[in-house]
């Protein structure tokens, strides 16, 4: 009887409180299942990423975040998105250092001293490939690109044949031990149809990652791509990877 | 194909003797061998393709919703905001107001929900501070870093700073 | 992290394609290599090998039947892999190795064995009762016919099935390679001289197999070993091994002289972590030396028994090399990272599901099939002759 007192008083203390604005976010939050929000249209969106490598502080959030988000195994391997800190020497820039010591999920010690080159943090996800070298090679139909430019896996399909991880250029896909189909970033597909951001972008302290809405013409990409001079990860493999990066240095590979 | 190379080899024979039926016959048993495989083949495969694959592309298109349908686990900021006003107001125009609660705080898309009582992490100590705040090669200059035993020896950080406005208590 | 030198994406560090991925090809390799053996004498008529011809098709069946085993056991769910038919991504290499499979294996390759032995299994099923001839009968089909107008027939109908077949055998291990070969991520693997390379190793290890297979049976069986016929094959394995090799060493010069951004990376991996693989094994005992060997008995008069001594051993040093360059292919092109930073280290199970013991039941499996083959369907010239 107490109990549900206090949870009455609680629900009316938040109904109280609640502008019209952090309730439709609640909304979404309560919203369960795909069928409960029906007003997603996946012919309205076309979804990228934006990454601004100066903003990077290299702190993991984001790597912790997803892997709470997406129950993404907490082990070494496994990992939907990761950091990568490069160490690049002027004499030798060809032959960068680099380290990313459990993906970024505990952060970076310290370990190179200030002033022998330049050092910097790369985060890395998924490319939601427009021409997907990995869905190219399924035999079988289990991994495709929605309509919406998301590369998706259907883990009820997948026959576990590990073709795709192969082809991905990024090494962004993995075998999940549990269900032995393939996993990778989903681009948090279950919040973005919902109105929400991805837990990535939810938690990086900086604002560095900023999922973006191609079609969409309000959205801040535009002018991030306008503003800022532009790179993808390995643009000669030509997979038309929609991960944005700014400040991207050359010896990012 | 079978068929096609009975038929070059029946004409090719024409020429000189008309080939018989029965010699052909066991070809034929063959031919039809296959057909059946052939024809069990397609019945099976229609019977077994699921009904949704192909309505979007080559896929199931039940896969979008399989997708979708996952619990939220970050609640996200606005849902944060939306019942703890009076943290948002200490937040508003200090440096950390553009950080996500969940970011230190966990994930918090239970709680928001009231699905259960789970109470957001109150970090202890300097590692979560630290783990942004530490001196780092890596980090861009802009970023405010210490070398936390020369900035505060073994002191925690919440000694000085508000972790929800950092600024000096 | 132990066995992992330089940077690897966290997601490299464990291998995705096993021992057994490398004796997927190994194995199709010989199926396909055993049919163009078979098809000399066939088609182009070089009635030296006509005593291997049965037997080439027989080797060729028998591990054909296995070919697809390495794949299930390595699938993560090998319950659905129907779904290769259901489905077929038209896009993807993988797909259609169902259907080059079943063109294969039930158009071509059964087709052809039928033909070739329907007057053995109808004399067979008028000699036998019970279930023997319930058995034969079902082999027949149920026809009883072989006049000699139907087995001429018979005989134009496996030539046309043997002419479809040499570019279906082209096929078969040529998509193979383009499974490899079509891997835009990998340069190890990346290159349009990937199908081409993989079909005439695929050509040098069937025929050195089916070379083998026939001396030692003739051996157990202690019949005397048509000597014609062995040098014969034996000539054919060093043509094909010499194009073979050139092939080889045009992708290796290709690749040094491009030095392109790979290189370094896998040149470093080839003089450390494949050296003992692809240089020892692959490239010195696997190909120089079975060249040479063969070389000798080209120039050289040898008698019989070093003859034999001699291709038996370039045979069984050809097989290892060609398994060798399946290894190197498949765990060589996994060892190094993607970001050219890096090197992981491949660990071999033993009793586990993709570990040496299955590998080494795969590799044993083909050779028993045979053996029931050749019990059921005599491939010896005498009983042909009979």
């Amino acid at each position: 009887m107490e109990t549900s007192r206090r949870d009455f008083l609680v629900i009316g203390g938040r109904l109280l409180v609640m502008t019209a604005a952090t309730a439709g976010a609640l909304e979404h939050v309560l919203a369960g299942t795909p069928e409960k929000a029906p007003t997603y249209d996946t012919a309205a969106h076309w979804w990228a990423m934006t990454i601004d490598i100066d903003l990077c502080i290299g702190c993991g959030n984001c790597v912790r975040a997803c892997k709470a988000e997406n129950d993404v195994l907490n082990e070494p391997f496994y990992f939907r998105t990761w950091v990568e800190r490069y160490h690049v020497d002027p004499a030798d820039m060809e032959h960068p250092t680099v380290d990313s010591p459990n993906g970024g999920f505990d952060g970076f010690m310290e370990r190179y001293p200030d002033g022998s080159g330049k050092t910097f943090f790369v985060p890395k996800l998924c490319n939601h490939c427009a021409h997907s070298p990995c869905v190219q090679v399924c035999p079988v139909g289990a991994t495709f690109e929605t309509p919406d430019g998301v590369v998706l896996v259907d883990k009820e399909y997948c026959i576990g044949c590990r073709y795709c991880v192969q082809a991905c250029p990024y090494g962004c896909r993995y075998i999940d031990p549990r269900t032995h189909t393939a996993d990778k970033c989903t681009l948090c597909y279950h919040r973005i149809t919902r109105g929400l951001t991805t837990a990535c972008v939810e938690t990086c302290p900086t604002g560095a990652r900023q999922l973006a809405d191609l079609k969409n013409p309000a959205d801040p990409i535009h002018e991030f791509l306008r503003a800022n001079k532009i790179q993808v990860l390995k643009a000669q493999m030509a997979t038309g990877a929609k991960v944005y990066y700014a400040g991207l240095d050359g010896a990012v590979r | 194909m079978v068929w096609l190379a009975v038929m070059a080899a029946a004409r090719e024979r024409r020429v000189r003797v008309a080939p018989r039926f029965k010699d052909v016959e066991h070809l034929l048993r063959l031919a039809g061998l296959f057909l059946a495989g052939v024809l069990i083949f397609v019945i099976v495969r229609g019977a077994l393709v699921p009904d949704d694959f192909g309505a979007l592309g080559h896929y199931r298109a039940g896969a979008l919703a399989s997708n979708r349908d996952k619990p939220v686990v970050h609640a996200g900021q606005a849902a944060c905001v939306g019942c703890h006003v009076d943290v948002a107001e200490v937040r508003a125009g200090s440096l950390h107001a553009p950080l996500g609660c969940e970011g230190c705080h966990g994930p918090l898309g239970a709680h928001a929900s009231a699905q259960d009582d789970r109470k957001p992490v109150r970090p202890e100590g300097r590692d979560l501070c630290l783990r942004c705040h530490a001196a780092n090669a890596g980090r861009p200059a802009w970023f405010r870093t210490v070398v936390a035993t020369e900035h505060a020896g073994e002191e925690r950080c919440i000694t000085c700073h508000r972790p929800h406005a950092p600024a000096l208590r | 992290m132990p066995g992992v030198d330089g940077f690897m994406y966290p997601n490299e560090m464990e291998l995705q394609w096993s021992v057994l991925i490398v004796l997927y090809p190994f194995i199709t390799g010989l199926v396909a290599g055993a049919f163009i053996l078979a098809s000399l004498e066939r088609v182009f008529n070089v009635q030296a090998v006509k005593p291997t011809y049965r037997l080439a098709l027989l080797t060729a069946l028998a591990f054909l039947i296995v070919a697809p085993l390495p794949l299930q056991l390595h699938l993560g769910h090998p319950e659905r892999s129907f779904e290769m038919y259901l489905t077929p991504h038209t896009t993807s290499a993988m797909a259609m190795f169902g259907f080059v499979y079943l063109w294969y294996l039930m158009v071509v390759l059964l087709v052809e064995i039928w033909l070739d032995y329907r007057r053995d299994l109808v004399l067979a099923r008028r000699r036998s009762a019970g279930f023997k001839r319930l058995l034969y009968t079902a082999l027949t089909l149920g026809s009883d016919n072989i006049s000699e107008a139907a087995l001429r027939i018979d005989d134009r109908v496996g030539r046309v099935v043997t002419i479809v077949g040499i570019p279906s055998a082209f096929l078969l291990h040529g998509y193979v390679g383009f499974i490899f070969g079509s891997v835009k991520a990998n340069p190890w693997w990346s290159t349009p001289m990937m199908p081409i390379v993989f079909l005439f190793s695929a050509i040098v290890s069937g025929i050195a197999l089916v070379m083998i297979i026939y001396i030692v049976a003739s051996w157990i069986r202690r019949t005397p070993l048509d000597m014609i016929c062995v040098d014969t094959i034996a000539r054919y394995l060093f043509y094909a091994f010499l194009i073979d090799f050139s092939l080889e060493l045009l992708d290796l010069v290709h690749r040094v002289y491009e030095a392109d951004e790979s290189f370094r990376t896998l040149d470093f991996m080839v003089r450390t972590r494949l050296w003992t693989s692809q240089v020892i094994l692959q490239m010195a005992l696997g190909t120089v030396v079975p060249l040479v060997m063969l070389a000798v008995t080209q120039v050289a008069r040898l008698s019989d028994r070093s003859r034999i001594a001699t291709y038996t051993t370039a045979g069984v040093l050809t097989l290892i090399g060609i398994f060798a360059m399946r290894w190197n292919v498949v765990i060589g092109g996994q060892l190094f990272s993607k970001s050219f930073l890096g090197y992981t280290t491949y660990k071999m199970g033993f009793a586990t599901r993709e570990g040496l013991l299955p590998a080494v039941l795969v590799m044993i499996l083909p050779l028993v099939i045979l053996w029931v083959l050749v019990k059921l369907l005599p491939p010896w010239p005498e009983a042909a002759r009979e």
